[in-house]
């Protein structure tokens, strides 16, 4: 029995797994939603620029796009290393 | 005025041409006129499940580029009054639908239906974005498994952005899900993503469940929507779902596992 219960409980995984990468793959998602489709090459070609000058990870350049009444705004923030 | 409602999912083979017969079908069954329309061009497939596809003539694609009236086309469904079917055309060319053009369908219809229900293709191209850019409202149709609900999440954020109603600010499309192949054993086991997960992740409201059902396959061999079989968990699942399209609370059924006594599994016999 105890063994039964063992096996069990080893299987309760996968679903919890499953819900754990779906709430951050959505999370990403959204993050994303109502963006104009030319921002992740944006970010892309953003952070070779950058990396021409300082070496950074993927994720030390984060661009935000806000749209307020009349203008847009592009927010970037790149995390240098210290040097 | 008839309520456009679009089923859709993302991800193909989730059960999207089944829903919308089933659901059409349900409607039609509580004496809402309907319609069903397939905007999967080049891969039609709504006209086997509704069991009428040896009576196309005439499609989609004839009627907007003009070579056939609307009235050729529709197909009047040969078990229920009230229901008329759209075929989708066989035709590989991809711009074959306009936006105009569908608007100008769907005008016509809205004036003689209660009920149009767009059967969506997968994936997010321009025949799903043309599928749902007239919606009121969307069934979106998710399997609880991990790329289903991704895409489903993804098909959310297109509803909010490229639609009419989006784009002109009016009130956003009411979001529905429905759940289809849902296995409580499986659920019960933690194999599978249960249904509060599910509704929790995509954060819309839940129309219906529709359990894994063998009545689904038998009722498309037979190309009469799973609906009718009124016997099966899945048609009266089906109906359940159409109940509260139309505004009425019922309870969930089919969701909770019910382990079978040794008695039943011995002579329990074939589960219809």
């Amino acid at each position: 029995m105890k063994l039964l219960e063992f096996l069990k409980r080893e299987r309760k995984k996968s679903a919890s797994v499953a819900k754990e990468r779906l709430q951050i793959i959505v999370a990403h998602q959204r993050t994303q939603r109502g963006q104009p489709d030319y921002m992740p090459l944006l970010e892309k070609e953003l952070l070779e620029v950058i990396r021409r000058y300082v070496q950074i990870d993927d994720d030390a350049v984060n661009i935000t796009l806000d749209s307020e009444d009349n203008c847009s705004v592009l927010e970037l923030n790149v995390t240098l290393p210290k040097s | 005025m008839a309520k456009i409602i679009v089923v859709t999912s993302g991800k193909g083979g989730v059960g999207k041409t089944t829903s919308a017969a089933a659901i059409a079908t349900g409607l039609a069954l509580r004496g809402k006129k309907t319609v069903v329309i397939d905007f999967d061009v080049g891969l039609r497939n709504l006209d086997l499940i509704m069991g009428c596809e040896r009576r196309v003539v005439y499609d989609l694609v004839n009627v907007i580029q003009g070579e056939a009236g609307l009235n050729q086309a529709l197909i009047r469904d040969k078990r229920v009054d009230n229901l008329h079917i759209l075929p989708a055309s066989q035709t590989r060319d991809k711009d074959a639908l306009t936006l105009e053009g569908v608007e100008k369908v769907l005008d016509t219809l809205n004036k003689d239906f209660d009920f149009i229900i767009c059967d969506s293709p997968a994936g997010i191209e321009r025949g799903a974005q043309l599928a749902m850019y007239f919606a009121d409202a969307a069934i979106v149709v998710t399997n609880p498994e991990v790329s289903s609900v991704r895409d489903s999440d993804r098909i959310l954020g297109l509803l909010a952005s490229k639609t009419r109603r989006a784009e002109r600010g009016e009130d956003p499309i009411q979001e529905h899900l429905l759940i289809t192949r849902y296995n409580p054993s499986r659920v019960d086991l933690g194999d599978m993503l249960n249904l509060e997960d599910i509704r929790e992740i995509l954060a819309i409201d839940l129309l219906g469940l529709i359990p894994e059902s063998e009545a689904v396959l038998r009722a498309s061999n037979q190309g009469v929507p799973v609906t009718h079989d009124d016997d099966s968990d899945a048609g009266q699942a089906y109906a359940d779902t159409v109940a509260r399209l139309l505004g009425e609370e019922v309870p969930l059924r089919f969701h909770e596992y019910q382990k079978k006594s040794l008695l039943s599994r011995m002579f329990g016999g074939v589960r219809r």
